[in-house]
């Protein structure tokens, strides 16, 4: 475990720092390790085989979205024929009144407060662990770690019957509270905290006369700024996919995330006269473009973030 | 165990005895004045414990109760006393009763076993093909190194549901290219069958999960140092050789994290069986893992109760078998 236990500083200090450039450099360095001549072939090839793998069904998918009903059925599915992506845009838009709009509408929102709150209430805490020291911090770093342990599945049912008591259950409310406390992203802003903010500047702002408060909102969220990111895309990527929450929490329609929306869908396709195929399809890579768009664009820090992940 | 060297680290810092000499401190930091016995440096740790009660409060109402909640709802059972559960219900105490009618369960324990062959078979799979992923990346050109890791990453960027689906749509007899593919080679494939309907979440689950694991185990390949392979190849190894003895061993502590993950996520299976079962309901049943099993009690028998013992009892199962893999992956060390 000792090799592990040294990438959190290594991860923070690179994301401090300006990382692209120096990273570029160690790995030219690195360079050397390439393999040479016939094996490099190989290599390659391979690559190639499991790049292809991981592509082709998109692939699909996207071809599949320009494509009429007819030659979604009787056309090569990897390659385009008539183009028919906007019909199947409007198709999808209109269906029932604009439902999917409304989806993906409820998807913005649930995913986009529930990361704000998290963000603050997780970088709040992180910072009050990291840089005071006071009793009972052993025991909330001791509870923040039991919870990795809890599986997801051990909550749903009592989480359930607590809502319906708070009167929770179906409303936006269920979606949004809960993902707000995550304990993972308190860890985060832990050992980012740990790493950005140094102690003698808090003492600096204190001598100046900054109250505690004041010192944390006005200097220790900006520097910051980085773990917020960090733990504001986790979240909004992990609560744009969530399926299973919204399935045991949200009853009506009308509230349900686009995940869920298609879920129906695809259920429904199988056992009506309506074919909503080209609907589910559609709506999927619709769905899909703004993660792919987010994650790409927001690389740097997403991926320290899983590196982080990855040590719990 | 990280934890425990930060925490030492921070301790070691706080700078209590060379703080600036009282006087100066005091007039700074507490400008308003305080009780006597309150002195300046407990009133500012109390304000920093106070930036943790937000995320306490939230915690102990989201995690700890219903936690708490779990424990105590297995050991009762509820039941309605006027006919189609309109009169009021009855809870009694029921002991271990849910405990012991779910350790018996057979079609609980089915699903369990099921979910336990899947994870052999597929983890172990996951985990290869990543690290052979993860040196191949290693060994090719850089540049080549950043565009394919961009192109293999991006079905983890895909939400899980949409990957399901899109696999779900290539199995497809009537729209998917692969009976057609499957056709052309002479085969007679139906992937939503009984016999090859794991095959076909396994695949589902290794294309989903390949990026996001070679990417650990790629970062930590990253850091090992660059010499150790100078020196090696002075040695005259081979690069296989290098890779098997050197890089292999320094990413054993990734490799142990990321199978645990697995592990864990496969155990408790149910999104995909779930979107399987849309387009195939008779292959995939209604308890056809554990976490589908406790859905359907909970919410479409509507038995809470057993279903929280349920959740109890796969608890403990994930933390049995991820703690035996922990010992397992970890013994093989030298």
């Amino acid at each position: 475990m000792s090799d592990t236990t040294l990438v959190p500083d290594a991860a923070v200090g690179e994301t401090a720092r300006k990382p692209g450039r120096r990273r570029r450099r160690v790995d030219d360095y690195s360079s050397v390790a390439e393999a040479r001549g016939a094996s490099r072939w190989v290599v390659l090839g391979v690559l190639v085989a499991l790049a292809l793998y991981a592509v082709g069904p998109l692939w699909w998918l996207v071809v599949a979205v320009t494509k009429n009903q007819r030659d979604l059925y009787t056309t090569n599915g990897l390659w385009f024929s008539q183009f028919n992506l906007w019909q199947n845009l409007g198709d999808l838009f209109t269906y029932q009144d604009g439902i999917f709009v409304r989806w993906l509408w409820n998807t913005v929102v649930y995913a986009g407060l529930g990361s704000l709150g998290l963000t603050l209430v997780a970088l709040a805490a992180g910072y009050g662990i990291a840089k005071y020291k006071y009793r009972g911090r052993g025991l909330t770093m001791g509870l923040i770690i039991a919870s990795f342990l809890i599986p997801g599945s051990l909550m749903i049912v009592p989480s359930f019957i607590l809502f319906v008591n708070l009167g929770l259950y179906d409303t936006i409310w269920a979606m949004i509270l809960p993902g707000m406390f995550g304990s993972f992203s308190v860890y985060l802003a832990k050992v980012y905290a740990e790493g950005a903010i140094p102690t003698e500047l808090m003492e600096a702002a204190r001598i100046d006369g900054a109250g505690e408060y004041r010192i944390f909102f006005s200097m220790g969220l900006r520097m910051l700024s980085t773990a917020g990111a960090t733990i504001f895309l986790l979240h909004f990527v992990s609560s744009w996919n969530t399926f299973m929450w919204p399935l045991v929490f949200l009853k009506g329609v009308e509230k349900w995330p686009v995940m869920l929306g298609m879920y129906s869908w695809l259920s429904r396709g199988t056992d009506s006269t309506v074919d909503l195929t080209s609907l589910v399809l559609t709506g999927s890579l619709i769905s899909t473009i703004p993660m792919v768009v987010l994650m790409i664009a927001m690389q740097r820090y997403w991926r320290s973030g899983v590196t982080l992940g990855s040590l719990k | 165990m990280s934890v425990n060297t930060q925490d030492h680290h921070t301790t070691a810092r706080e700078p209590v005895p060379g703080s600036p000499p009282g006087g100066r401190a005091r007039s700074g930091s507490s400008p308003r004045g305080r009780a006597p016995f309150w002195n300046w440096r407990t009133a500012q740790s109390v304000k920093g414990a106070s930036l943790t009660f937000p995320f306490l409060a939230g915690f102990a109402l989201f995690v700890i109760v219903p936690v708490a909640m779990a424990l105590r709802e297995s050991v009762y059972t509820t039941k309605s006393t006027g006919g189609l559960g309109f009169g009021g219900q009855t809870v009694s105490f029921a002991g271990f009763d849910n405990f012991a009618a779910g350790l018996v369960d057979g079609s609980f324990w089915s699903g369990m076993l099921r979910v336990f062959l899947y994870a052999l078979v597929v983890v172990p799979l996951t985990q290869v093909l990543s690290l052979v992923l993860a040196l191949l990346l290693d060994a090719a050109r850089r540049r080549a190194a950043a565009q394919f890791r961009i192109l293999l990453l991006l079905p983890y960027m895909v939400p899980g549901v949409v990957g399901t689906m899109v696999w779900i749509f290539q199995y497809s007899p009537t729209v998917g290219p692969l009976t057609p593919f499957f056709e052309f080679l002479g085969l007679d494939v139906n992937f939503f069958s009984s016999s090859m309907v794991w095959t076909s979440m396994g695949n589902l689950a290794v294309w989903g999960s390949l990026g996001f694991t070679m990417l650990i185990l790629y970062g930590s390949l990253q850091s090992v140092p660059h010499e150790i392979f100078e020196a090696a190849r002075l040695d005259g190894a081979s690069e296989l050789r290098i890779a098997w003895s050197i890089k292999v061993p320094f990413v054993r502590g990734s490799l142990v994290l990321t199978s645990l993950l697995s592990i864990i996520g496969t155990l408790q299976l149910f999104d995909q069986p779930l979107l399987f079962r849309a387009v195939t309901p008779e292959t995939i049943t209604r308890d056809f893992t554990p976490a589908m099993m406790i859905y359907d009690q909970a919410f479409k028998v509507g038995n809470l109760n057993y279903a929280t013992a349920l959740s109890v009892i796969l608890a403990v199962v994930v933390g049995v078998a991820s703690a035996i893999i922990y010992r397992f992956i970890n013994r093989e060390e030298p």
